[in-house]
């Protein structure tokens, strides 16, 4: 069995004209972190304000809420970028559609974002939603009673306790955004697992490929893991709900 | 004197025979051996090697490869030689290749020189042509027409390369698109996404065959480039691959060769019974006629 190994293949010159593979996969490396990175803004502004509204007791509002994260989370990620980026277009007015086809800059990226965004904001809600649940009702009354109106109640009481509680599932979430972009390539995104399905094509070197692209994930990973360790101790208060002393 | 010579030539003959016989190696001693020989398919490779049904796989490599079950079957003068279809994809073919899992390789596979540094190939069998799908109505005729355009190609090709590397097309600037498989290539010609589709003609036909209306699609434009396809053996094995390619020679000069080329290119094939009407092209005929295993 000849496995033909050859570590030097990420400094030969790709046949894409798009320089040595190692250049071929830090282009990858930057669409999977920029994907990543833009969805997880998008899924952490809204879903902060979907966990929020699910809790608020204005029962239309927390029912949208409810039907947000049930419809995003039970359709698989892949049927959600297909549906954005083959459908939508299709059931638009002809000019919108056309110009979401034609026109629109880097029309991959921009719905790989947006569909990880809305996707993994479903998944943020679900945890700032059990985050602020989990805090005894006592306190939201006390809010109350000292005269704050409900959003102060919110915004001074329950939150700040609240996303100091999910801040470790939300760590599995924002590294869940950086494994998931991978589903782009699926509408031709050249992020990381595109660009070593094109390096495997074209120089057939599979384990190293393989091998390259999973330290880089694992890489990524690691740092995402580490910047939020980083925060959940910078955030601590003392005194303060899960944010006990040493 | 005479008989002499008769003698020994005889002699010679039935050494070497029986040499022959015991030193078997590489693949063939591992199929007389185990009495199986496993051949590489693929699920979806119109017409070269395509799962019909849910069992039987057939198409044009395949039967070439069936021709060569025979071939072996006959050399090893075995009894029986159990065949086993071994479904692969583009990514698992040369690594199942390597690690001994299949024997053949019969599927729609580019004989490259960047492959051949791994595997070997029998000699081409066949040739396809990089060219341009369009939308009919689109007016867009030749590559120079695609200029600030998009154009879609299938992850593992790359149509800038293609169009680049072509003389007409290197003033022109595309914006380049992937899809996942062609299937989803074709989806991003058929909605607008991208103005062209660059892709084996092959594969363009037989997209356009299967499309709701045929009509609206076209292949046009110069060839892109063109490309051998082979059937893949394990490197290193030269009694195998003198086989396969004495084999294949054989064939290619006999009339059977026309018989099986007619029956996936030029009628209706299973299962829609879709004709892709493309007929042996010269280039094609010329390979056939003086068989080569060179890769590009």
């Amino acid at each position: 069995m000849n496995l033909h190994i050859d570590w030097g293949i990420l400094w030969q010159e790709s046949p894409t004209g798009d320089g040595p593979y190692w250049q071929l996969l830090l282009t990858g490396l930057q669409w999977t972190a920029a994907t990543a990175l833009s969805g997880w803004v998008i899924a952490l502004i809204i879903g902060a304000v979907v966990g929020v509204v699910r809790t608020a007791p204005i029962r239309t509002l927390a029912l949208l809420g409810d039907a947000y994260v049930e419809v995003f989370r039970n359709i698989p990620f892949l049927v959600q970028l297909f549906f954005w980026f083959f459908v939508l277009p299709e059931m638009l007015p002809k000019a919108a559609g056309d110009w979401m086809k034609q026109d629109m800059p880097r029309p991959e990226f921009i719905t790989a974002a947006v569909g990880l965004g809305l996707f993994t904001a479903a998944r943020v809600a679900e945890q700032v939603k059990s985050g602020i649940l989990s805090l005894s009702r006592g306190q939201k009354n006390a809010g109350l009673a000292l005269g704050l109106t409900l959003p102060q109640t919110y915004r001074h009481v329950l939150l700040p306790m609240a996303f100091r509680i999910v801040i470790p599932p939300l760590t599995s979430e924002f590294m869940n955004t950086f494994k998931n972009s991978a589903v782009a390539l699926a509408i031709g995104l050249t992020e990381l697992t595109f660009q070593m399905k094109q390096m495997v094509e074209y120089s057939n070197q599979v384990i190293i490929t393989i091998f390259a692209v999973t330290v880089l994930y694992m890489v990524m990973a690691l740092a995402v893991n580490r910047l939020m360790a980083w925060i959940e101790r910078k955030a601590r208060v003392p005194g303060m709900i899960a944010g006990g002393g040493k | 004197m005479h008989k002499l010579i008769t003698l020994a030539a005889a002699l010679t003959t039935a050494f070497a025979a029986q040499a022959h016989a015991e030193e078997l190696t590489g693949t063939l001693k591992k199929i007389k051996d185990s009495g199986t020989i496993v051949v590489g398919v693929r699920d979806a490779s119109q017409p070269f090697s395509y799962l019909i049904g849910n069992k039987q796989y057939v198409g044009y490599s395949v039967d070439l490869c069936n021709k060569l079950v025979d071939a072996v079957q006959k050399s090893l003068k075995l009894k029986t030689l159990e065949v086993v279809y071994q479904p692969v994809t583009s990514s698992t073919r040369i690594p199942l290749m390597q690690n001994g899992t299949i024997d053949l390789e019969c599927g729609s596979t580019t004989n490259s020189m960047e492959r051949q540094k791994q595997v070997a190939f029998g000699v081409n069998m066949f040739l396809v042509n990089v060219r341009t799908a369009v939308r009919a109505d689109s007016g867009i005729k030749s590559i120079a027409d695609l200029n600030g355009k998009a154009v879609v190609t299938t992850t593992g090709t790359t149509s800038d390369r293609y169009i680049k590397q072509h003389e007409s097309g290197q003033k022109i600037d595309v914006k380049n698109l992937y899809g996942k498989d062609h299937d989803e290539s074709f989806l991003m010609l058929e909605t607008g996404r991208a103005a062209a589709f660059v892709m084996d003609d092959t594969l363009l036909f037989g997209k356009i065959a299967n499309a709701r209306n045929p009509k609206d699609f076209a292949v046009v434009g110069e060839v892109l480039s063109s490309e051998p396809y082979g059937i893949m053996l394990r490197k290193d094995d030269p009694q195998f691959k003198k086989l396969v390619d004495e084999s294949l020679t054989k064939l290619y000069k006999s009339d059977e060769i026309q018989k099986i080329y007619s029956k996936w290119f030029t009628s209706p094939i299973p299962p829609k019974n879709i004709n892709l009407n493309m007929p042996m092209s010269d280039k094609l005929k010329q390979q056939f006629a003086n068989p080569t295993d060179k890769g590009v």
